[in-house]
């Protein structure tokens, strides 16, 4: 299991975060899309964090978890070390804006996830290496629209269609839902060029932290895959927090 | 003539003996030529599947493509030039797109590589035309390597996903309208061909290729200089599989250096034996004078034409056996080539060569000559007194 996590925590902070906002203030009418995105950004990705996550990967027999503790600066820099189960604990990845390296305590190596290893699932996860570097601010990639309103659980949301802006997103097109009050994207659907579905990622549990909304658990899943998805678990998190920049180097890896 | 004369006598005279070295020899002889026509075989056979199917004449690569490094894939395509389009449109060459994917058989999750093939094309022998007659929106054609690894068959349906020349994935469905069996492993193996074309759209990369492959027994001097591309030709190409014939080769080398010193021993022994029983011949004929050359000349030569004796009975049973293994070739199973790494048929028909048959005979007459002298070197020494009372000096 070796590397994971880092755009996971991307992920997870940008479906998590939410703002310092006066929440009760609901738009009566659909605020534009932009304007969404742009809230959802702000609150996604935050400045510093340090977070202790598990992720459980559910396989045909049985399911496996693993534990991780992150520090992230921004949407650009990650550092991940793993801490269970006893195999992987050691294991080390820094992720630097489009560039992933991880370090193996077994080998006494580093090696760059590049090329075809990118497309390759992470310990049979849901979620690929390339799924991790995903790290584009919505409103920069994507040209919204609202197109309607859901309850997602619980809470209502608005329905966000979102179009590449420049042809060279990851994914061409997305339908996000995102919290009307707390500005958390609960549930998103990400399509191929083709507009064939081809991951899903859905909030089953937010809680509030340092006043941002966290998706303390979700579930990402390859629909092309058989299977149930990939569950992720923050276990705590801490925002604004104290990180030296020198573990953002390839030195920290091997430290 | 005379010293041939009496080594055919004592020959003859030596009865059981000389066939028992003679049929030992022999033996060498045919194993030998045979391993080696079986390695000739398979570098021949090797070399003409991978040129008939994947190499052609040599191929040229656009800069940055590296077959061995998957890594290269993804940014592996560049607009084909001005004369290598020529070349295609004149059936001289033709072009192939490496597209890097993911495809789910049975909701399993498999790395795999789209190449891009033209339908038309008949610079290899794919059966690529099964791509051409098939009305389905993504036609596709693997091998039962690719089949079977991904336990799909002909007319099953598969998601591929990939990444356009964006960046942006795609996905969509393909059909299985063939799947071939193939010798050659290395267009098989996690390989999925689809119409050049349809390639090309999917991943938007229209008019590029990664690789053009010119025609089987293009001259490499009579191509055009393509900057951004390299030419690899057919030796660079074949490179892998010479070194390994080789290495194999070497590998058999020992069980014939085996072969050939226990035939040499049982020579090297029936000389010697010969020598010590015949001293008082040797003294006789010393007496008589005949000078220890001509003695020590008679001794080899009887040594020597034990190899030709064994040429001989090689010949008789050999020569029907090789004949007949490399008519009817010999059945190597399904799996042996791949297990070998190399493009090898179920059957595998050995080359025996003229140089291989005559070199082989040389050098065993060679060295049973050889052999033969040296227990001889006593004889020079011999006092024919000695010799006459039966001791060696």
């Amino acid at each position: 299991m070796k590397r994971l996590i880092p755009g996971l925590i991307l992920l997870l902070a940008a479906a998590s975060s939410a703002a310092l906002l006066p929440a009760r203030q609901v738009p009566a009418a659909a605020p534009s899309a932009s304007v969404l995105l742009d809230r959802v950004d702000a609150n996604a990705i935050a400045g510093n964090k340090i977070l202790i996550a598990e992720m459980v990967i559910r396989g045909r027999r049985d399911s496996r978890s693993v534990k991780s503790k992150s520090w992230v600066q921004g949407a650009d820099k990650a550092f991940t070390e793993y801490l269970e189960p006893a195999r992987e604990k050691g294991t080390k990845m820094l992720k630097l804006g489009d560039q992933l390296w991880t370090y193996s305590p077994d080998t006494d190596r580093t090696i760059a996830i590049s090329g075809h290893m990118l497309r390759q699932s992470v310990m049979g996860s849901d979620l690929s290496y390339e799924d991790m570097m995903e790290d584009k601010r919505l409103r920069q990639a994507y040209d919204g629209s609202v197109t309607g309103e859901e309850v997602v659980l619980d809470r209502p949301c608005w329905v966000v269609d979102l179009v590449s802006k420049t042809g060279d997103a990851a994914y061409a097109s997305r339908k996000i839902r995102v919290d009307k009050e707390r500005f958390i994207v609960l549930k998103e659907e990400r399509f191929a060029k083709s507009g064939r579905l081809l991951k899903t990622f859905e909030v089953r549990r937010a809680k509030l932290v340092q006043g941002r909304w966290v998706a303390a658990e979700a579930v990402f899943r390859d629909v092309l895959k058989q299977g149930e998805g990939t569950v992720f678990k923050i276990e705590s998190i801490e925002f604004d927090a104290a990180i030296p920049e020198s573990l953002f180097t390839k030195a920290s890896l091997r430290a | 003539m005379l010293i041939p004369k009496l080594a055919f006598k004592n020959m003859r005279g030596a009865g059981l003996k000389t066939w028992l070295n003679a049929g030992v020899l022999s033996m060498a002889f045919v194993v030998i030529i045979w391993t080696q026509g079986l390695y000739q075989g398979i570098d021949a056979e090797a070399s003409r599947a991978m040129t008939d199917a994947e190499y052609g004449g040599g191929q040229f690569w656009m800069n940055g493509y590296d077959p061995y490094d998957p890594l290269t894939l993804q940014d592996a395509h560049a607009p084909v030039p001005a004369p290598l389009v020529s070349m295609i449109d004149a059936g001289r060459a033709a072009a192939f797109l490496v597209v890097p994917a993911t495809i789910y058989p049975n909701g399993r999750l498999m790395s795999a590589v789209l190449k891009g093939v033209d339908p038309d094309q008949r610079v290899l022998s794919l059966p690529a035309a099964v791509l051409k007659a098939s009305h389905t929106e993504v036609p596709a054609l693997i091998g039962t390597r690719m089949a079977q690894s991904a336990g799909l068959k002909k007319g099953d349906v598969v998601t591929v996903r990939w990444r356009d020349a964006r960046g942006t994935f795609d996905a969509r469905e393909i059909e299985i309208v063939e799947v071939m069996s193939t010798v050659v492993g290395t267009i098989d193996s996690g390989l999925i061909w689809l119409p050049l074309e349809t390639l090309r759209e999917m991943a938007a990369l229209p008019g590029q290729a990664t690789i053009v492959v010119t025609a089987k027994g293009t001259a490499p001097g009579t191509l055009p200089a393509v900057p951004g591309w390299t030419f690899v030709g057919p030796d660079v190409l074949m490179k892998d599989v010479k070194t390994l014939v080789q290495s194999k080769t070497i590998g058999a080398s020992i069980m014939y250096v085996i072969l050939i010193f226990l035939a040499m021993l049982a020579v090297f022994n029936t000389q010697l034996l010969s020598i010590w029983r015949r001293r008082k011949e040797i003294g006789t004929i010393m007496a008589l004078g005949m000078p220890r050359g001509r003695i020590v000349g008679l001794f080899t030569l009887e040594g020597a034409l034990t190899g030709v004796l064994a040429a001989a009975i090689g010949a008789v049973y050999g020569i029907p056996l090789l004949a007949l293994t490399a008519i009817r070739g010999i059945g190597l199973g399904a799996s042996l080539g791949d297990s070998f790494g190399l493009a090898l048929s179920e059957k595998l028909y050995p080359v025996y060569s003229v140089l291989l048959v005559g070199g082989t005979t040389l050098l065993i007459f060679l060295v049973t000559t050889a052999v033969s002298y040296l227990p001889t070197r006593r004889i020079s020494r011999l006092k024919p007194t000695d010799a006459l009372r039966g001791r060696f000096s």
